[in-house]
C-alpha cells in the first residue's frame, strides 16, 4: 500500500496525536461522561489506522506491530478476567465485586474498580481492531508479492 | 438527582410527538439508503449508501438521549466504511449480475414468505406494546434509583455495563478476542515462517 500526498501526510501529523489523546480522555473519563472502554478503544485504533493509511505500509514494520498488538490484546483480556475474579479472592464470594473504595461520586478517582475495567477493556478493543486492520493489510501485501 | 418517575413523566409529555416524527423520517431515509445499496451497480456507491444506515442510526441514538451508543456507533461506522472502501477500490467496482435460475426463484419465493410471516408477527407484537417513549422495563427503576451510590460511577451506563451486568461485558470482550483469532486464522495462512 502506497502513501498519500504530502498534504494528507502533513494533516495526519497534526491530527493523529490529538485523536490519540482524545481516545485516552474518553477511556479515562468513562465513569464520568459518555463513552468508556469500547468507544475510546476504537478511537485509539483509529489514530493508528489514520497513520498507516496516509504514510503507507512501509512506514512501519507491519509484522512486528501485529505481534505487539496481539500480545497486548491477550494480556488486557487476561487482566480484565483477573480483576473480575479478584472479588472472589478478597472475601465476599461474588464475581465482578466492586471491592475498592467508591470515593466521591463525580471525581476522577472514584467508582472503585470501574475505571480499571474501562482502561483494560480500552486497551483490548484498541489492539483487537488494530490487529484486524493489520492482518488485512499484511494479507494484501502478501497477495501482491 | 431526579427521581425515576419525574424522568419518565417529562420524557413522554413534551418531546414525544416531535421525536416520533423525526425518528420516522430518519428511519425512512435509512430504508431508502439500504434499498439503494442493494440495487446500485457501482459497488463504491453501494458502500457509501450503507453509510447512510449507520449515520442515520447515530442521529437516532442522539435523539433518544443515548450518547454512549452514539459515540461507539459513529467511530465503528467510520472505520468499517474506510475498510470497505479500501476493499472495493482494491477489487472490482462492478457487481457481477446473473439472471436468476429455478433455484433463484425458489429463494425469492421463500424470502417473500418469511417477510410476510415476520410482518404478521410484528403487527401482533406492536399492538401489545406501550406507546413510544412511555412505559419502561421492570428492571429500569431499580437501576436508575441509587445507582450512583451503589457503584460510585457518575455515568449510569458504565455503572450498569461494568457492575450490574459485568458478565455481559466480559462476554462481549471475549467475543472480540475470538473474532480476532478467527481473522488471524483465516488471513495469516502463510503465517510467520
Amino acid at each position: 500500500m502506497k502513501g498519500m500526498t504530502v498534504i494528507v501526510k502533513k494533516t495526519t501529523q497534526l491530527i493523529a496525536g490529538i485523536v490519540f489523546l482524545y481516545g485516552i480522555y474518553i477511556i479515562i473519563h468513562g465513569h464520568l461522561t459518555p463513552g468508556g472502554g469500547f468507544a475510546g478503544g476504537v478511537i485509539l485504533a483509529g489514530s493508528f489506522i489514520l497513520l498507516i493509511l496516509s504514510f503507507g505500509s512501509d512506514f512501519i514494520n507491519l509484522t512486528k506491530e501485529e505481534a505487539g498488538t496481539t500480545m497486548y490484546e491477550n494480556l488486557a483480556i487476561l487482566v480484565v478476567v483477573f480483576l473480575a475474579v479478584s472479588g472472589l479472592l478478597i472475601g465476599a464470594r461474588v464475581f465482578f465485586l466492586n471491592w475498592l473504595p467508591k470515593g466521591n461520586v463525580g471525581e476522577l478517582v472514584s467508582a472503585g474498580l470501574l475505571p480499571l475495567f474501562n482502561i483494560f477493556v480500552g486497551i483490548e478493543v484498541a489492539s483487537s481492531i488494530l490487529t484486524i486492520f493489520l492482518a488485512l493489510v499484511i494479507f494484501k501485501e502478501e497477495i501482491s508479492e | 438527582m431526579r427521581r425515576f418517575d419525574n424522568y419518565v413523566a417529562d420524557y413522554d409529555i413534551n418531546k414525544r410527538s416531535f421525536m416520533e416524527i423525526a425518528i420516522s423520517i430518519i428511519t425512512g431515509l435509512m430504508i431508502v439508503g439500504a434499498l439503494y445499496a442493494i440495487h446500485a451497480r457501482d459497488l463504491l456507491s453501494a458502500v457509501i449508501a450503507c453509510g447512510i444506515v449507520g449515520y442515520g442510526l447515530v442521529i437516532c441514538f442522539l435523539l433518544l438521549k443515548a450518547p454512549d451508543l452514539a459515540i461507539v456507533q459513529i467511530v465503528v461506522e467510520t472505520i468499517t466504511l474506510i475498510i470497505m472502501v479500501a476493499v472495493v477500490l482494491d477489487s472490482s467496482r462492478e457487481e457481477r449480475y446473473s439472471k436468476p435460475d429455478a433455484q433463484g426463484f425458489i429463494s425469492i419465493a421463500t424470502s417473500i414468505l418469511i417477510l410476510v410471516v415476520l410482518f404478521y408477527f410484528f403487527k401482533i407484537s406492536i399492538e401489545s406494546l406501550d406507546a413510544f417513549g412511555s412505559g419502561s422495563l421492570r428492571m429500569a427503576g431499580p437501576y436508575i434509583e441509587g445507582a450512583a451510590e451503589k457503584t460510585g460511577s457518575a455515568n449510569l451506563v458504565t455503572g450498569v455495563v461494568f457492575d450490574f451486568r459485568g458478565y455481559d461485558t466480559l462476554g462481549e470482550a471475549t467475543v472480540l478476542v475470538t473474532a480476532v483469532l478467527g481473522v488471524l486464522t483465516i488471513l495469516r495462512i502463510k503465517g510467520k515462517k
